[in-house]
C-alpha cells in the first residue's frame, strides 16, 4: 500500500493541516527547516539511523547518522555565527556534492540565515551576477572553485567571508578567506536555533528567464509543509527506504527533494558525487540497496543509450519506486524502465518557483506514458487560454499551465524584483510559463515552454545571458541563441553569430567561442553548435528575431515575417 | 601515438582542470571522475575532430569512451584510420 492511498479520497479530504499535524506544527510556532531535518528526528529516537551514505571520487566513502548531521550542522552554524553571520544574511553554498554541502544547508538555516545554493560548475560571470543580486555576505566553497571566487571578489563589496572547507595549507589564503574543517572543528552539541517563523526566508535559488539577469526565487520555511507531504505521497518514502535523488543541490530538486523532503521524514539517503556513468550508477544502486530513485529524463535516456545488457549485470532488485523530474519524460523512457527495472519511472512536474511537486503520476495510479499526470491534492491546476487566461472548458486544447496560488512552498517573490513576480500572475492564476493540454481524465500533457528559455537536461538556460556573454568575445559582433532539439538532453544551446571584421568563420574559432562560454557561464550554457551568419534576422526596429532561428532549428513554419528588416 | 596522448592530456589540463595544481595521468577518470561533465564532453569531442580531421559519430561519443586520455586515444585511432 502506498503512502497516498486512494488519490480521489485524498483530493476530497485534503487540507495542508495533514502535514502540519504530522510535523507537530501549529500556526505561529517556530518553524526551522534545519531543526526539522536533524534535531527533531533525533528527538524521535532516530539519532542512530543513517541519514547520509556518501560516495565520492575514487571510492571515497562517508556515512553520517541523524545525530551526526545534527551536530555537524550545529558546528557549521556556530562557526558562521562567530564570523558575524546573522538572520537574513545570504550565505552561498558553492560546492560539489560533498557532505559539507548538505550539512551547511542545515547549518545556515539553523542560524536564521538564507541559503543560496549555486551549481558548482558555474563560471565566474554566472557566479558574479547571482552573488551581486543577492548581496551575499559569505560563500562556503572548496579549493578547486576558489579561483572563480577570487576573480570576482573585488566586484562584490558585500562578500566578507569566503569559507574554504578543504584547505590544505599548501598555498596561503587570500583576502576574506578563512579555513573551516568539519573534521577538525570542535563539535557543537547544542546550538541555539534561530526562531524562524513560517514566513521567514529560507532558500534563495536562482533561475533563468528569457530576458534580464537570473532571478532569485525567495522561499520561506513554511515550504517544508508541502515539501514534506509531496515527498511522502509522491516519492512514497517509507521507514526502511534507502533513497537516491540524483539532482545537484545547486538546483531546486536537489534541495527540496535531495535534502528537505527525505530528512524531514527521517529517511536514509545516498549521494554519489562522481560524474555520470551508467555502470557507476547501477553499481551504486546495487551497493546501497537503493529502493526509491528520483532522477531526470536526460539521465534516464543516457541509461537507455548504455543498453539493456548492462542493466542485467547488476542486482537492482532493491528498487521499488522510480520517479523523474526536470523535463517531460517521453513515453519510450517510461516503457523502457518498466521493461528493464520491472517498474516504470513516474513523471512529475514542478519548477523552482513552485518549490514542490505540482503535477505527477502517483504510486498506484493508472499511468498514461508521456503524460505528466494529475495535480497534487490541494493544488488547483488547469490549462488556460493564452489570450484570455480563462480555463478551457473543453479537454485537449493547448494552452498555458496555471495554478491557483496559495500552496505552502510557493515562492514569495523574486529577490529585489517584485515587479517581475507580479507579472507571473494573470487573472488570479500563477503561470509557470509552460504550455500543455489537459485530457478528460485530468491528465496533463506537456507541450513546451511558452518563452525562449532553453531546457537542457532539465536545467533552464537564458538565451539572453548566453547572447550577452557571446558579445564579450572579441570575435563576435552579434549573437542570437535558441534551443536546438537533442535526443538525450531534450534541448541544447545553439548560437548564431556574426563576426567582427578580421575574423574568419572556422572550426577553430567555433571551439574557442564554445570554451569561452563554458568557462564564463557554465557547461550547460555552452553552445553545442555555433552557426556563422552574414546578418541576423531583425525587426524593422532592429530587434533580433529569435523565433525565426528557432523555427529553422525545429523545422517549423516561420510565420509572419512582415516586420523583418532583412531575411537570411 | 605518444604524441596524441600528450596533446589530449595537455588540452584537458589547460581547458578542464579547475585547480591549477591538480594532477592527472593518462588513466585518470575524466567523466566518471567529474573533471569533464557530459556537456563539456561536446567541446572535447569537437577539439579532437578539429585537431585530427575526423568525425566521431554521436553513438561512439559515450561517457565511457571519453573516460580517460588513453580511452580517447583509442577512439581517435579508430577514426583516424
Amino acid at each position: 500500500m502506498s503512502n497516498i492511498g486512494a488519490y480521489n479520497e485524498r483530493i476530497r479530504e485534503f487540507d495542508w493541516s495533514i502535514a502540519e499535524k504530522e510535523l507537530d506544527y501549529s500556526e505561529g510556532n517556530i518553524l526551522n527547516i534545519g531543526w526539522y531535518c536533524s534535531d527533531r528526528i533525533c528527538l524521535q529516537g532516530k539519532g542512530d539511523r543513517v541519514a547520509l551514505f556518501w560516495e565520492g571520487f575514487g571510492g571515497n566513502e562517508k556515512q553520517f547518522t541523524f545525530n551526526d548531521i545534527r551536530v555537524a550542522s550545529n558546528t557549521i552554524g556556530a562557526f558562521l555565527r562567530n564570523l558575524g553571520i546573522k538572520e537574513g544574511d545570504r550565505v552561498c553554498l558553492f560546492m560539489d556534492r560533498i557532505p559539507e554541502l548538505y550539512l551547511s544547508f542545515l547549518g545556515v538555516l539553523k542560524i536564521g540565515a538564507i541559503v543560496q545554493p549555486l551549481f558548482s560548475a558555474f563560471g565566474d560571470e554566472s557566479l558574479h551576477v547571482r552573488l551581486e543580486n543577492a548581496q551575499t555576505r559569505a560563500i562556503i566553497t572548496q579549493r578547486k572553485h576558489l579561483s572563480k571566487v577570487r576573480k570576482i571578489l573585488d566586484l562584490l563589496p558585500w562578500l566578507e567571508h569566503i569559507i574554504v572547507v578543504d584547505y590544505d595549507n599548501r598555498k596561503p589564503l587570500q583576502k576574506n578567506e578563512v579555513a573551516f574543517s568539519l573534521e577538525d572543528a570542535e563539535p557543537v552539541d547544542q546550538c541555539e536555533i534561530f526562531p524562524t517563523k513560517s514566513e521567514s526566508p529560507s532558500v534563495l535559488h536562482y533561475t533563468s528567464g528569457t530576458t534580464g539577469q537570473p532571478k532569485g526565487v525567495k522561499h520561506v520555511h513554511y515550504s517544508l509543509i508541502s515539501q514534506y507531504l509531496t515527498t511522502k505521497w509522491v516519492l512514497d518514502l517509507m521507514e526502511d527506504d534507502i533513497y537516491w535523488c540524483t539532482a545537484d543541490p545547486g538546483w531546486v530538486t536537489g534541495t527540496s527533494y535531495g535534502i528537505i523532503g527525505p530528512w524531514s521524514m527521517g529517511i536514509t539517503q545516498a549521494v554519489l558525487d562522481t560524474g555520470f556513468s551508467a555502470e557507476a550508477w547501477y553499481r551504486f544502486i546495487e551497493k546501497y540497496n537503493i529502493s526509491v530513485w528520483y532522477s531526470a529524463p536526460t539521465a534516464i535516456r543516457s541509461l537507455m543509450k548504455a543498453g539493456d545488457d548492462l542493466v542485467k549485470r547488476f542486482d537492482l532488485s532493491s528498487l521499488r519506486h522510480l520517479a523523474s523530474v526536470g523535463e517531460p519524460l517521453n513515453a519510450e523512457a517510461v516503457l523502457w524502465s518498466e521493461k528493464v527495472f520491472n517498474i516504470p519511472f513516474l513523471d512529475s512536474y514542478w519548477q523552482t518557483e513552485t518549490g514542490s511537486i505540482m503535477i505527477t503520476n502517483f504510486p498506484g495510479m493508472k499511468i498514461k506514458p508521456g503524460s505528466m499526470g494529475k495535480v497534487f491534492p490541494g493544488i488547483t491546476g488547469t490549462v488556460v487560454d493564452p489570450k484570455t487566461f480563462e480555463p478551457f472548458t473543453e479537454p485537449g486544447k493547448v494552452g498555458l499551465i496555471a495554478f491557483k496560488p496559495g500552496w505552502p512552498a510557493m515562492m514569495r517573490t523574486y529577490w529585489n524584483n517584485d515587479e517581475m513576480f507580479r507579472k507571473k500572475f494573470k487573472k488570479g492564476w500563477y503561470l509557470p510559463g509552460d504550455r500543455a493540454s489537459l485530457d478528460s481524465d485530468g491528465y496533463f500533457w506537456f507541450i513546451g515552454r511558452d518563452d525562449d528559455v532553453i531546457n537542457t537536461g532539465g536545467h533552464l538556460v537564458s538565451p539572453f545571458e548566453v547572447e550577452s556573454a557571446l558579445l564579450e568575445h572579441e570575435a563576435v559582433s552579434e549573437s542570437a541563441v535558441v534551443a536546438k532539439p537533442d535526443n538525450v538532453n531534450m534541448e541544447v544551446v545553439k548560437a548564431f553569430v556574426t563576426l567582427k571584421p578580421g575574423y574568419e568563420p572556422n572550426n577553430e574559432l567555433e571551439l574557442k567561442i564554445m570554451n569561452f562560454i563554458r568557462k564564463k557561464l557554465s557547461p550547460l550554457a555552452m553552445p553545442q553548435e555555433i552557426e556563422y551568419m552574414e546578418t541576423l534576422p531583425k525587426t524593422r526596429s532592429g530587434k533580433i528575431m529569435r523565433r525565426i532561428l528557432h523555427a529553422k532549428e525545429w523545422g517549423e513554419e516561420i510565420g509572419d515575417t512582415s516586420t523583418l528588416e532583412e531575411d537570411e | 601515438m605518444e604524441e596524441i596522448k600528450d596533446v589530449v592530456l595537455n588540452y584537458v589540463i589547460e581547458e578542464y582542470l579547475e585547480e591549477d595544481d591538480e594532477e592527472i595521468t593518462y588513466d585518470t577518470p575524466l567523466i566518471s571522475g567529474g573533471i569533464v561533465d557530459s556537456f563539456s564532453m561536446v567541446s572535447l569531442k569537437r577539439f579532437l575532430e578539429n585537431k585530427y580531421s575526423i568525425s566521431i559519430p554521436d553513438e561512439k561519443a559515450t561517457p565511457e569512451a571519453f573516460d580517460s586520455v588513453n580511452k580517447i586515444v583509442t577512439l581517435v585511432r579508430e577514426f583516424a584510420g
